[in-house]
């Protein structure tokens, strides 16, 4: 089977945001897959170890995401492929990533991509479904299980909390949500040999794409930190008296009651 | 200039989700004067047509069909795509829902325009509109404008106000679409959120955390949620102990969540937990432990027990309401 998992890499969450110059500043920060997206890579390997073929992991970005592609190979994805578009497009948005990805695998053939449901950055979930539409294949998104036998496919998937059981066919995109499975931490002997695993690297131009095709629709003006909330105020006294004091203020100060 | 704006209406459960309203309201903003037209896609949902436009529909277009009764990219795909090619619409605004999500990107790759997710607030109107989303898990916000075409946008519910609900007039038609070829199968539907009020829409929400130290322990703010009308959510950490279920975890994975009042009883308040509901509007922290990084986010805190203080809250609120 051939198994593509589109990969992003992604600010850490347990950083702290600093805005200079209208940017989030990245120099220094921790970089990490995003977490939606290891339960991608680990549900390839899984689909791949069950039933053979071979796991690619795709990003896009510049020469750092490499470390993040690294880490896939060494939680055990076969192979790699980082479309650097440093050089090329200055300004992103979801309609660009999806084009450059969807041009890449429009010939490979792919039975199954898989792909985190949202990115913790950028939060649109947008891409999946868009590089699906593209290459003109059906997508699931947000799923929780995954069972594949022969070219049907079975699958559940979190719907704001409830559980939706659906049958579908091969070739299909997934995004993935928590719970899919417990993505793998890379072992030892798995770091040493994703140094030696192939790890391609494309730009634009080979994969014949014209900047100006791939000219994001929206534009970001301005991003900012909220305001910084006032300290809250912690109640004194016996907890009754807090409790009636609490109610009171909800209603009369908050009025949120 | 005035644009037709195209919303999409969701139904859930037999009525129509408050996300529906909100996003006519939306709609309003952006069509600067424009006509606002509501669609609304099932295999039978006519009815809730002259509701719509009492929340300032002009008009609303029902798609109605077997295949449409469960939800699914290429059913919606194929209604939705339909209508636009009726209407023309100049922009489109969808709830950042199950449905939303799922069906927006689609609708964009197909029309080749872009999609700005997720927008809690729009400043400016027509083609001045200006969308404000959280990024980063509600650490930051940014500001997106389109830069030309079909303006899309999704809503996150509960953050745009819907309209006054006024006796209106408008018309309600519906048009024919063949649905065919459809490549998802709907098996069936476990619900496991809980009964009534859906987190993510609900105004009020009692969160428990590892301090609920139980499943049993869950039972007093439930009934402290269903005297206020809300729903009761839960930190990764009561999940992962297997207090409640995960349909229930807010937080950076699971929900996010921005009601009118959060009470988070025996939540330590880690960074994931409040990239989930830092937005709601008013934060009350109940911790044992003074020092809990939850008190730093909540407008009032409380120093005790929670096994003590959230019955004394429940009777407390009987006497006020």
């Amino acid at each position: 089977m051939n198994i593509y998992v589109l990969v992003k890499r992604t600010f850490d969450t347990e950083e702290k945001l600093v805005i200079s110059g209208g940017k989030i500043q990245e120099d220094g920060a921790e970089f990490i897959i995003n977490p939606y997206d290891e339960y991608a890579i680990e549900e390839a390997i899984n689909v791949r170890d069950e039933h053979g073929g071979e796991v690619i992991v795709i990003t896009m970005g510049g020469e750092d995401a490499e470390k993040q592609l690294r880490t896939a190979l060494a939680m055990g994805a076969d192979k790699a492929v980082l479309i650097n578009t440093e050089d090329d497009v200055e300004e992103m948005d979801q309609f660009t990533s999806a084009y450059i990805l969807a041009e890449y695998l429009k010939d490979k053939e792919a039975d199954l991509i898989l792909a985190g449901n949202v990115a913790i950055d950028g939060g649109s979930g947008q891409v999946g479904p868009r590089v699906a539409d593209l290459l003109d294949i059906n997508y699931v998104t947000t799923i929780t299980s995954l069972k594949i036998e022969g070219e049907k496919v079975t699958i559940v998937r979190d719907i704001e909390g409830d559980a939706e059981e659906l049958e579908t066919s091969l070739p299909l995109l997934v995004t993935a949500q928590q719970g899919l499975n417990e993505p793998r931490y890379p072992s030892l002997p798995g770091i040493m040999k994703a140094k030696k695993k192939p790890l391609e690297e494309l730009e634009l131009d080979d994969l014949d794409i014209d900047e100006d095709d791939v000219e994001a629709k929206t534009e970001t003006i301005e991003i900012y930190l909220p305001p910084a909330k006032a300290a809250g105020r912690i109640l004194e006294g016996d907890i009754s008296n807090q409790v009636t004091e609490l109610v009171s203020l909800l209603k009369n100060e908050a009025k949120v009651i | 200039m005035s644009k037709k704006v195209l919303v999409l209406g969701e139904t859930r459960e037999g009525s129509l989700r408050n996300v529906s309203f909100e996003a006519i309201a939306a709609a309003k903003k952006i069509s600067g004067g424009g006509e606002v037209v509501s669609v609304l896609i099932g295999d039978s949902v006519g009815e809730f047509g002259a509701e719509l436009v009492n929340y300032g529909a002009d008009r609303v277009i029902t798609v109605e069909h077997p295949h449409l009764k469960s939800y699914t990219s290429d059913g919606y795909g194929q209604a939705m795509m339909a209508v636009i090619d009726q209407e023309q619409p100049e922009a489109l605004v969808f709830g950042h829902t199950a449905v939303g999500k799922d069906l927006s990107p689609k609708i964009a790759s197909k029309l080749q325009t872009g999609l700005i997710s997720d927008v809690t607030d729009i400043e400016g109107e027509g083609d001045d509109a200006v969308y404000i989303r959280p990024i980063y898990s509600g650490k930051a916000f940014e500001k997106v404008k389109n830069k030309g075409g079909i303006d899309f946008i999704t809503i996150r519910p509960n953050n745009i106000a819907p309209l006054e609900r006024e006796e209106r007039s408008g018309d309600v038609s519906s048009l024919s679409v063949d649905i065919t070829n459809l490549r998802t199968i709907i098996q069936n539907v476990v619900r496991k959120s809980a009964e009534g009020v859906d987190l993510s829409e609900a105004k009020v929400i009692i969160a428990g955390g590892r301090g609920v130290k139980s499943a049993d322990g869950f039972a007093p703010l439930q009934e402290l949620a269903d005297l206020l009308g809300g729903a009761v959510g839960a930190s990764r950490g009561a999940c992962d102990a297997d207090y409640v279920d995960y349909s229930l975890q807010i937080g950076q994975t699971g929900k996010v969540v921005t009601p009118d009042l959060y009470i988070a009883a025996g939540i330590s308040g880690a960074i994931q937990h409040l990239a989930g509901m830092s937005n709601s509007k008013v934060i009350v922290a109940i911790n044992k432990d003074p020092e809990a990084n939850i008190f730093k986010v909540a407008d009032y805190g409380i120093v005790g027990d929670l096994f003590e203080v959230i019955p004394m809250l429940t009777e407390e609120f009987k006497k006020v309401m």
